[in-house]
């Protein structure tokens, strides 16, 4: 397993879409890098043979009948958006 | 149990509405003022809507007037998680980033609660996103233990136990993804059931991390847990990962089942780290099961010391997963110094999210970021099957598992909160329950020489609800920690 001081908190900072200051970025390094020790611990686990568990009572295949529903209204839909403007989402330009 | 009408059990409540001794407003009104004297220490709320509150109840009084009272709910105040949608009322995951947030839906526990005539009272307080063991990671305000009010309720319910042991609510509803149902339960004094991953829907419930979490009820009684688990339990078609269960009468199944039972005392739960009190006063509680006919075995969980690790994978790698939707676009705040498109998630997030939460997310991205997913979440998933087989194998020995619910009381604000990793070691007893998947519940089983409460926690078999329950109330008949209240 890759040691704790592995850990780039810029990238995955980058990765994450979070803005950090200085300040955090020194304190999470540390904080983060403690829990990372502590878990390495679970290297010393065998796990071969042993599948992974994504659920602990997994469910498949749960179908829903194809059949249309009314969804939220759109002014429900829009109650809580920052900007808005004829039904839409109001953003800042994406494409220049 | 105590005269004042705040402090009495829903099954008490229903039986006097149902006698029109009392009125449903009679009882909010009492709920209201009780709050409006205690809320300044407690602080308990983030927020309540008076109004709504009494034209809840009225419509109750009308509904029973009419003789179309839909059951011993009806009428019954019950506390909200700010976590959990309650239409037209704010949700606000105790967060900056949804701090001005009204809910557009009611999450189907809502609609069930609301079909079963309860009032759905208040916005109870909570660490930021569920995250934390304190409450003490709320944006917005320290909750405190209504029985020491220098000290934390726990978490991250902790505004849901704190308003029911003191009074502000008669029953409440939490959630629970690594012990936030049962470890405040334990720390304030009151019963709090995390049901079987599947059981409830998680439909309008903000998501933290999606395999784990489960809405359970907080109640003054074993038996009001389960009228509440009674009213919220069952498959629901907006939550793909709801069982179609059949689902008791879980107060009817109290009354039938009396055991006796064999219950498993696991011998990592009790190896170091627990504070003596705590560990006398289950103890004693094993001695009680004894004299009440059970056979007590001693078996193992040889997993037991990953199970923080596994779950600081696992949770925060679902939680990073589950929170890149707070982006500023659709909801929530948006930064309003972002320069373009992405600058507003950088700075949105940034500026709505708290430090645990930011944490949390750091380590999920990493842990499933490229290079690094093998190790870290494809190990933790494994390490989770061995942990969850741990707990089967166990039942094929025994009925129920016996451990205390938290290691030590109530701890002092500030004691843990600058240790993360601290903070995450107090969910120890109940965190394993959640990696597998089983129900637990925590029940009052005494006090430390300092007045603090002390949990029981019972784990049950998947799906056995009733059997839990039961083993949980033939404790309680024998004992009257649940009729105690704080003085405030």
């Amino acid at each position: 397993m890759s040691q704790p001081t592995d850990l780039n908190l810029d990238h995955v900072a980058n990765l994450a879409r979070l803005a950090l200051t200085p300040e955090e970025k020194a304190r999470f390094a540390t904080q983060i890098g403690d829990v990372l020790v502590y878990i390495a611990q679970l290297n010393e686990v065998d796990v071969s043979g042993v599948e992974p568990t994504a659920h602990a009572f997994p469910l498949f295949n749960v179908w829903a009948d194809d059949v249309p529903q009314a969804g939220l209204p759109v002014e429900l839909a829009l109650k809580n958006a920052p900007a808005q403007r004829d039904n839409m989402i109001a953003v800042p330009k994406v494409v220049e | 149990m105590s005269s004042e009408l705040f402090f009495q059990p829903v099954t008490d409540l229903a039986a006097q509405l149902a006698a029109k001794k009392i009125s449903s407003v009679e009882l909010m009104q009492a709920v209201l003022a009780r709050t409006k004297a205690v809320d300044a220490k407690v602080q308990a709320f983030n927020s309540f809507d008076e109004a709504d509150a009494l034209a809840q109840a009225r419509a109750s009084d009308a509904r029973r007037a009419a003789g179309q009272a839909s059951g011993p709910l009806d009428g019954i105040p019950v506390g909200i998680k700010d976590v959990i949608s309650v239409a037209g009322q704010p949700l606000t995951a105790s967060s900056k980033m949804l701090a001005n947030f009204v809910s557009p839906y009611d999450a189907t526990v809502t609609r069930k609660l609301k079909d079963a005539g309860a009032i759905c009272w208040g916005r109870l307080n909570l660490d930021e996103f569920a995250m934390g063991s304190s409450t003490e990671n709320s944006a917005f305000k320290t909750t405190s233990n209504p029985w020491d009010l220098t000290r934390v309720p726990g978490g991250s319910s902790g505004g849901s136990a704190a308003a029911l042991a003191a009074g502000e609510a008669i029953a409440s509803l939490g959630s629970d993804t690594g012990g936030s149902i049962r470890q405040p339960a334990a720390l304030c004094g009151v019963v709090g059931l995390k049901p079987t991953y599947g059981l409830v829907s998680r439909y309008g419930l903000i998501a933290f991390a999606s395999s784990l979490d489960q809405i359970g009820p907080f109640g003054r009684t074993v038996e009001d847990a389960a009228v509440l688990l009674g009213a919220i339990a069952g498959h629901d078609a907006n939550d793909s990962t709801s069982f179609k269960a059949e689902i008791p009468d879980y107060r009817a199944e109290l009354a039938k089942r009396k055991g006796p039972w064999k219950l498993g005392i696991a011998k990592e739960y009790f190896a170091e780290g627990i504070d003596p009190e705590v560990n006398a006063a289950v103890q004693a509680a094993i001695a009680y099961y004894k004299k009440l006919g059970c056979e007590i075995r001693e078996i193992s969980l040889p997993h037991t010391k990953y199970a923080v690790g596994v779950y600081y994978i696992i949770a925060t790698a679902e939680c990073s997963s589950n929170l890149a939707r707070y982006d500023g676009i659709r909801y929530g705040h948006r930064s309003k110094d972002a320069t373009d498109a992405l600058d507003i998630y950088f700075k949105s997030r940034a500026e709505g999210f708290g430090a645990e939460v930011k944490r949390r997310i750091i380590l999920g991205t990493y842990v499933l970021s490229s290079g690094y997913y093998d190790a870290y979440y494809l190990r933790a998933q494994k390490v989770r099957t061995l942990i969850r087989r741990d707990f089967l194998n166990a039942y094929q020995e025994v009925d129920a598992i016996l451990t205390p619910t938290s290691p030590t009381p109530a701890f002092k604000k500030g004691e843990k909160a600058a240790d993360p990793l601290a903070m995450y070691l107090s969910d120890i007893y109940t965190i394993g329950v959640n990696l597998a998947g089983l129900p637990g519940i925590s029940l009052p089983c005494g006090f430390s020489k300092s007045g603090l409460p002390i949990g029981l926690q019972i784990i049950g078999q998947p799906f056995k609800e009733a059997d839990l329950l039961a083993i949980a109330r033939a404790y309680e008949q024998g004992h009257d920690w649940h009729t105690k209240h704080p003085t405030l």
